[in-house]
């Protein structure tokens, strides 16, 4: 099986937000919660440059290291997904991941957190899938119906690569050396460097 | 047409020279937006440990503006690695330190025996408030090690659906009994604080290792003596390090940002740890540590023998208090 990986190519991103938006709406993501995001490094300075975020899926994820129920799990292509139902809304898997990728509805009369929401790859959650029941928690399983995530498939400049790591890494290096620079690999030393073989 | 050729000539050469000159121009002004962008390892290599690479946004939740916060890892191992150890040493230990003790020393006796005579020792609100702490802080205590260690301890016996069950209703005790708990530190600090100001006894009681590690010997103290305003200490300043700490964790939309709430819950689980460990020496000493000790905090009488040999200057004050000719009542008053 292939290990699947985001990278965001950030000489093409053009912040258009696309991908933000395409993921609120694939998986009609709750009010306040943004499982991908732009982020805009040097905005206004010579060679500024945008990346799209969201869940990196780590090698040795953080977030299912110290989740305190244990309600990650990490699929066969190397997804990181989490259980709500087991979720008890502590915060710690916030503490603890470098892409600040959960994130909580706000419940209770303190505004304490409720069930984690973060990037599923569009995979889905542990219940059986492409069911409603999966769909009301987690959002569309498109991994399911063999399609990649709706952010990488419809980035209008290609910036946002999903799929086999090792194929989004290959593409990018034939990118950098065609065109002669590259601002790097976001995020993937922090994600990834756990483990040689990524 | 000849003039309009050679306007069109003229025009030519205009625009050359006006490319011969500014060319230059644009060359001194000029960046190169590609090969001068950004840099991701540079950037990381900038980072200062704990910091993290943020940008702008267009979205209104602040925190997104955090791009990559590696600190997050070191949160994890600090987690998987260093509080289990930290926990484990100071729990484990104080447990076994207590056994050997008991092993050893035995049951602290009172050495004249019971005398049959009461002395109050702590008044009905005194132990009402030192139960409402004990009771939150006990069950604090049992949900808080269940966040950091019941994954590994309680989950496999369980199972993942009743441990998380189970888990979410100690997360909302240990989040509502903490306002209980914080009124009690309050409500201690403040009756407690005159009889607890360290003095000059405290350090011939410590120097006679409080008489406790051999029989028959009895430094004397007044209403406290040194190691219960220790205790009294790291129950006030511990609770309020827990206090400050759990302050920002229950609230975590009061601005905090994600290294403000890394390094509380760090703060907030060493303390905690070290906090179980202390408050288990207070609960052996004063159950079954101790001959008589449990009733001053149970029927708040204790015995009259027991009040001489522990606290014999407090006895002293309590009786001449009880039998001075201004006072009219002939019963001992507790001390406030």
């Amino acid at each position: 099986m292939a290990r699947v990986k985001f990278l965001c190519d950030a000489d093409r991103c053009i912040e258009c937000n696309a991908c933000v938006t395409a993921c609120k709406n694939e998986h009609e993501v709750p009010w306040g919660i943004n499982r991908r995001r732009v982020v805009t490094i040097n905005d206004g300075k010579p060679g500024e440059r945008s990346v799209s975020m969201a869940c990196m899926h780590c090698t040795d994820a953080p977030c299912a290291a110290v989740c305190p129920v244990s309600c990650f799990y990490t699929t066969a292509d190397g997804v990181v997904l989490h259980s709500k139902d087991l979720c008890i809304g502590c915060g710690y898997c916030f503490y603890a991941c470098p892409f600040g990728a959960p994130q909580y509805p706000k419940v209770g009369n303190f505004g304490s957190r409720g069930k984690m929401d973060k990037c599923t790859y569009c995979a889905g959650g542990p219940e059986a899938d492409s069911t409603p029941a999966e769909y009301a928690k987690y959002g569309a399983n498109r991994l399911a119906e063999g399609k990649l995530p709706i952010c990488a498939e419809m980035c209008s400049t290609k910036s946002l690569l999903a799929g086999d790591g090792a194929i989004i890494a290959q593409i990018y290096k034939e990118r950098v050396m065609k065109r002669g620079y590259g601002s790097g690999m976001w995020g993937w030393t922090t994600a990834y460097s756990d483990s040689p073989t990524g | 047409m000849p003039s309009s050729l050679s306007n069109l000539r003229a025009l030519g050469a205009a625009i050359i020279l006006l490319f011969a000159f500014a060319y230059p121009a644009a060359a001194q002004l000029s960046f190169r937006p590609t090969a001068e962008a950004v840099q991701e390892d540079q950037l990381l290599n900038a980072l200062q440990r704990g910091d993290k690479i943020t940008g702008r946004i267009t979205i209104p939740d602040t925190r997104a503006s955090s791009l990559i916060q590696p600190a997050g890892r070191d949160w994890r191992d600090f987690q998987r690695s260093r509080l289990p150890i930290i926990g484990g040493v100071a729990i484990i230990g104080m447990v076994a330190l207590l056994a050997i003790f008991l092993m050893v020393r035995g049951r602290i006796r009172v050495d004249h025996g019971f005398s049959g005579a009461k002395i109050l020792r702590f008044a009905g609100f005194e132990r009402f408030i030192h139960w409402l702490t004990a009771s939150c802080f006990i069950v604090l205590a049992l949900s808080g090690l269940n966040i950091s260690f019941g994954r590994i301890l309680i989950l496999p016996l369980f199972g993942p659906e009743v441990f998380a069950t189970m888990s979410v209703y100690a997360k909302f005790a240990h989040n509502y009994l903490a306002f209980p708990f914080m009124l009690g530190l309050v409500i201690m600090f403040l009756i407690w604080i005159k009889d607890n100001i360290p003095g000059k006894l405290d350090l011939e009681w410590i120097k006679q290792g409080g008489g406790i590690l051999s029989a028959g010997k009895h430094p004397p103290a007044k209403r406290f003596n040194a190691g219960q305003k220790g205790i009294f200490w790291i129950v006030i300043i511990g609770g309020a390090l827990m206090s400050v700490s759990g302050w920002f964790l229950i609230f975590p939309y009061l601005a905090a940002t994600v290294t403000v709430l890394q390094f509380w819950t760090v703060i907030h689980a060493v303390i905690a740890m070290l906090f179980i460990a202390a408050m288990l020496a207070h609960i052996y000493i004063g159950s079954i540590g101790m001959e008589g000790a449990f009733d001053a905090m149970g029927t708040g009488e204790v015995d009259l023998n027991w009040a001489k040999e522990h606290h014999s200057l407090w006895v002293e004050e309590e009786q001449a208090k009880a039998h001075g000719p201004s006072d009219s009542t002939p019963r001992a008053v507790p001390a406030e």
